[in-house]
């Protein structure tokens, strides 16, 4: 790597060429604010926070693009600088609704953080004109509230580059410029997935998801209702930074425990519907190859994905495996299964999930995933929303002790925690894919190929005589570039998993915002990551087939992987969709 | 035989006078007295003096005739195509009373005599849609030239050396910009000509895209061969249909005379060019937001660095030159740079073509030698202000430009100079204005314009131009505070400080210049609650001057909101919390006893 000599703020430095200046100030310790920009997402420098001076430049250069030179020398912290900052702030404040003191932002939103930084006067520039636009509450996951907009276009970004959909833009122009969609529908009229990259990109509350706590509220005070909960697997690596823990703690003992106290009757765990996903998925794998079925099997536990494939790619439905996700099956067996061996008419079953995920808000609606004609799930929630009923609820939530989930389906193996990272369910199938055809263990549980955040990850497993060709890649940016591949005959494959968000469920569009400033000096997906596949290193049960309660569920109820019961709880079907209702 | 020419104005002024109804009637007329061999119409470009139009020249006396319409062309074929005598009450004359002998030949008549065209040099001479008529003015020889006899390094420094500075605002060096582009390797790079000329009042580029296309395209080709470039676009606004059209049929000449396409002029160099047409946005002028636009996005500026030298259209090392720098281009390569540098100032070579609007007599299009002074321009050229007025102030470079005040009209115009003084040449616009103008409103009015055209993507230009225009909106409603111009003040050199291209980097110069020059208005409106122009209307208030007014009563009978009371044969009063100011007393008073204050 080049280096090059700078000074910044007098201090002389060394950093690679092909640094922005924020990355070089980062690297001296210095912290540049910013706003509209954000790693690997949006480079656009529009909001104009994070300019600086720069000697002999004709006019203050945005840190966030400005790469670096020989000889350079920035001031990142003049009194005009300061200045400067202050107003872009105080005009941005000037036309948005400042309800703070309500707002589900207060305290994790970047623009108060800053303005209280830059001791802005929010009033300042407030004496003209306000946009009063109307909130879009018309999508089953979100809310879009543009008085709080700050047009930092991250989500337009996120939406067009990294998860190739594009349902959202800048509309009208100058100061009435505003995100919405094409013609103004309204967002559930358009071909969005769902996925709330958009909100998990947010920096303010312009974006949050449809908030179902209240659901979850009445049904914990009715008596009448047996309210059942389970997390999904990259859940427990999160809701530590929701109380202020380091990045990818797991805090699953804790979590399990604050669902305890928060009244729930049942509290199972979604990883272990995991592993039955696997016992499921495998299965169905292998009976594809044996007898001619269609190949790749791609994966179906991503309900952003699936809705993706459904519009954008329909040609693959038939590609995707008929499994239903883990939420799914989680739903269907706690209304079935463990209805039937707790005695309780399902009826009075309230089943809840806790997701990472905006998009299962939708899946949990899907016709396609009812069982019996009832609702799975009947509320979905967000790993943001958990900790708001948590912190409502005044459970201390660091100090609680650990605990475990309750049996029947609480038992889950390392296979089912590595859900929630990008290749988890590649590695998890094939740990018992490998061993039902081999009638051995793999060598190493550890697949390392299908692990890391790189874009699309490939793997030639030998097993039962073949080679068998594994693909994983998330990020439906990444998904198009691997389907297009797949559909020209360039690449061929026997399996892929596709995870709808970058990273996997840890980054999901439900999981707990990480403000700009951390996630462009971190690689959240990779941290997050880590604290699952510690959990798994650490475990001894690290296959599904090997989970006691899974083997249980297959021997007292659904007889063996992929029988007729199985199938008609556990399996679904696909529809293709429009891009543009008609 | 021919044995005359009617050299007809078909650019968009004249046209929208009629003249293209003018010019079939004249041939009907021409058929009618069996004239048709004899004499011949040409539909040209602009001639400048759009204020007299439509306009049309005879030929070879050259007789200018100005002001026609429809029922004047039968006279005109009659008396003077048949029977030779000219048409006197048609005829152009800067003087009232002057007689037909004592009438100067055009070229020596004040607006043309100091001008100097090299941009414009065909614009109202040749037909431009005959690709014929250009070459028979050395059109495509440079081309030509450069081809067969130069390489691509020395046509750049050609252009370095003849000083040529962009037309289209910047004013960044055309020479230094090829070079940069031409050191790039890549595949696939761009020639790109700027067409969207967007300022309120200005038509310099349309003129020349209208009256002389092929010399873009020549120097669009040139370009391509200096830099490396087999593709060219040009941008140019819907709005300018007559051009457009011209250019399309200029294109298809061109590749049917095998001057743009494959294997030019046998030399192996390959050239095309296709139009893309601009959706009428303001900041599609701005070069990064121009190319974003081709792209198929929305068009909205990009930062710099990358420049699009080393990173433009379609992400490959692109120039972008406007259209009127384009024209000059051919000429530069016929006669040399000295030739050129030999014109204007040492900061600035050769001419400027200005479109002159507003408060003047010949409003219309000019090209002078830089260097020559705004009262030269004004007053010589373009003849001074109308009705009798006083000069109050001249705004260069539209809406991002800024005001002159009457002290500074000896300043010779160079790209230094105007900048200095807190203007700047940006594309040649130049609205004059009287002393009936508010400066404070003629401020709001330019950056109500900003304000529309801002396409909304950085916080300085989005938010900021509006709460300025909010401030100066507050200041001629007359509730402004000093306070308020110092905020002003303040956000103004904010937004040219923090904005992401130059729209906003300029959009307060209105404000700053008129704050700088005419301060003492900005004070009277806050101070005094006053408009010394009297055209805010918040600040007008309608008085009746007591040694005046007779009682007559019949302003107090006429007033619609029942402000004006007095006895019979008394002096009457208006209470101006109850007047609208809609100006009903005023045109009803025979002793014109009530006045704005």
């Amino acid at each position: 790597m080049d280096m090059i000599n700078m000074k910044i703020n007098g201090m002389d430095i060394q950093v690679p060429a092909n640094y922005t200046i924020l990355q070089a100030a980062e690297q001296a310790g210095i912290r540049i604010p910013t706003l509209c920009y954000l790693k690997d997402v949006n480079a656009i420098g529009a909001c104009r926070l994070c300019v600086v001076e720069c000697k002999g430049a004709r006019s203050n250069p945005v840190a966030c693009l400005q790469q670096v030179a020989e000889g350079m020398e920035v001031q990142t912290n003049t009194p005009a600088i300061r200045d400067s900052r202050k107003k872009t702030l105080e005009l941005i404040l000037s036309n948005h609704r400042m309800d703070c003191l309500g707002c589900v932002r207060s305290t994790n939103c970047e623009l108060q953080t800053l303005s209280q930084e830059y001791e802005c006067d929010p009033h300042k520039y407030q004496f003209g004109e306000e946009l009063k636009p109307d909130i879009d509450d018309s999508a089953i996951h979100l809310i879009r509230d543009n008085s709080k907009c700050i047009l930092c276009r991250r989500c337009v970004a996120v939406c067009k580059h990294n998860q190739h959909v594009s349902v959202i833009g800048p509309n009208q122009r100058g100061f009435k410029t505003h995100i919405s969609s094409a013609f103004e529908v309204g967002l559930a009229e358009t071909s969005c997935i769902h996925c709330g990259q958009c909100i998990a990109v947010c920096p303010t509350g312009a974006l949050q998801e449809r908030d179902d706590t209240q659901k979850v509220w009445e049904a914990l005070a009715d008596p009448t209702k047996h309210v059942v909960v389970g997390p999904a697997p990259s859940v427990r690596v999160q809701l530590g930074e929701e109380f202020g823990m380091p990045i990818g703690t797991n805090v699953e003992g804790k979590m399990i425990a604050a669902l305890k106290r928060l009244g729930f009757d049942r509290v199972f765990d979604v990883d272990n519907a995991a592993d039955v996903t696997i016992m499921e998925e495998g299965t169905e794998f292998i009976d594809r190859v044996k007898n001619g079925g269609k190949l790749p099997l791609i994966t179906s536990c991503s309900p952003g994905w699936i809705k993706f494939c459904e519009t954008y790619y329909p040609d693959f439905i038939e590609n995707l495996s008929s499994c239903r996700s883990p939420q799914g099956m989680f739903g269907a067996l706690v209304k079935t299964y463990y209805a039937e061996k707790a005695g309780i008419d399902p009826k009075d079953i309230v089943v809840v999930s806790i997701m990472p995920c905006t998009a299962k808000k939708f899946e949990a609606s899907r016709d396609e995933l009812t069982t019996n004609g009832m609702r799975t799930i009947d509320v979905s929630l967000t790993t943001r929303e958990l900790a708001k009923m948590i912190r409502k609820a005044g459970i201390k939530f660091t100090e609680l002790p650990d605990e475990v989930c309750d049996p029947f389906l609480g038992m889950a193996s390392g296979a089912g925690h590595i859900f929630g990272a990008t290749g988890g369910v590649m590695e998890a199938a094939l740990r018992t894919v490998y061993e039902i055809l081999e009638g051995k263990p793999l060598e190493s549980l550890d697949i390392h190929a299908v692990r890391g955040t790189d874009a699309i990850k490939e793997a030639t497993v030998h097993v039962a005589g073949m080679d068998v060709n594994v693909a994983v890649t998330s990020g439906l940016e990444n998904a198009s570039k691997l389907l297009d591949m797949v559909r020209s005959g360039e690449k061929n494959y026997h399996f892929i998993e596709v995870m709808a968000c970058p990273g996997g469920c840890v980054n999901g569009g439900g999981q707990p915002h990480q403000p700009g400033y951390v996630r462009n000096f971190t690689d959240l997906r990779a941290d997050r990551a880590a604290g699952l596949y510690g959990e798994d290193a650490a475990m001894s049960l690290r296959k599904s087939h090997e989970n006691p309660e899974v083997q249980q569920l297959y021997k007292e109820f659904l007889e063996k992987p992929g029988s007729h019961k199985a199938h008609e709880l556990l399996h679904t079907h696909y529809v293709k969709r429009d891009l543009y209702k008609k | 035989m021919i044995r005359s020419h009617v050299l007809i104005c078909g650019g968009t002024g004249c046209t929208s006078g009629g003249s293209q109804a003018i010019g079939e009637k004249l041939q009907r007329e021409i058929d009618r007295l069996g004239l048709t061999d004899e004499i011949k119409i040409v539909r040209t470009g602009c001639f400048g003096l759009c204020a007299n139009g439509p306009v049309m020249i005879v030929y070879p006396e050259g007789t200018f005739y100005s002001h026609v319409k429809v029922e004047d062309v039968t006279d005109i074929a009659e008396e003077h195509l048949l029977k030779g005598r000219v048409v006197e009450r048609l005829v152009y004359k800067e003087a009232e009373g002057l007689k037909l002998e004592d009438v100067p030949a055009l070229g020596e008549t004040n607006f043309y005599k100091t001008q100097l065209r090299v941009a414009l040099r065909n614009c109202g001479v040749i037909d431009p849609e005959n690709i014929e008529e250009y070459i028979a003015m050395d059109g495509y020889q440079a081309l030509g030239k450069v081809l067969t006899e130069m390489t691509p390094q020395e046509v750049i420094d050609v252009m370095k050396k003849s000083g040529l500075r962009g037309r289209g605002g910047a004013g960044f060096p055309t020479g230094t910009k090829w070079q940069f582009a031409a050191a790039n390797t890549a595949d696939q790079k761009y020639v790109v000509c700027n067409a969207d000329e967007g300022d309120p009042g200005a038509f310099m580029d349309r003129s020349v895209l209208e009256g002389d296309p092929h010399a873009v395209l020549e120097a669009m080709a040139i370009a391509g061969y200096a830099i490396g470039a087999s593709k060219g676009y040009i941008y140019v606004r819907a709005e300018y249909p007559i051009a457009v059209h011209r250019l399309e049929v200029a294109i298809g000449q061109a590749r049917e005379y095998g001057l743009l396409g494959e294997d030019i002029f046998g030399t192996g160099f390959n050239f095309d060019i296709d139009v893309r047409l601009g959706a009428g946005a303001f900041v599609c002028g701005e070069e990064t937001a121009l190319l974003t636009s081709i792209e198929g996005n929305r068009g909205e500026p990009r930062n710099k660095p990358p420049f699009p030298a080393n990173k433009g259209l379609f992400a490959k090392p692109t120039i972008i030159n406007n259209v009127e720098t384009l024209a000059n281009i051919p000429q530069i390569i016929l006669k040399g740079a000295d030739w050129f540098a030999s014109m204007g100032t040492e900061d600035s070579r050769g001419t400027k073509v200005f479109a002159l609007g507003g408060a003047i007599n010949n409003t219309g299009l000019v090209e002078i030698p830089l260097g020559t002074t705004l009262r030269h321009i004004i007053y010589d050229i373009g003849g001074g202000i109308p009705n009798g007025r006083k000069f109050k102030a001249v705004q260069t470079g539209g809406p991002s430009g800024g005001c002159i005040p009457a002290s500074l009209l000896d300043t010779p115009i160079d790209y230094g100079n105007l900048t200095r003084i807190g203007a700047m040449m940006g594309s040649g616009g130049m609205i004059v204005t009287d002393d009936s103008t508010c400066m404070v409103d003629f401020a709001r009015f330019f950056l109500d314009f900003t304000v529309d055209e801002s396409c909304g993507k950085c916080t300085p230009c989005r938010i900021g131009t509006r709460r300025l225009l909010e401030l100066l909106n507050k200041i001629t409603e007359g509730n402004g505070t000093l306070e308020d111009l110092d905020k002003l003040e303040e956000l103004c050199k904010y937004i040219k400080a923090n904005s992401l291209c130059a729209l906003g980097q300029t959009a307060p110069n209105p404000v700053l210049s008129t704050l700088k020059y005419f301060r003492d208005e900005y004070e009277a409106h806050v101070v005094e609650k006053r408009c010394p122009a009297g055209v805010c209307k918040n600040l007008m208030r309608y008085y009746i001057q007591p040694d005046v007014c007779r009682g007559c009563t019949a302003c107090a009978r006429k007033c619609p909101v029942g402000a004006i009371s007095g006895k019979v044969k008394e002096p009457h009063v208006i209470d101006t919390t109850k007047c609208i100011k809609c100006g009903a007393c005023i045109e009803t008073c025979k002793f014109n006893a009530i006045v704005k204050k």
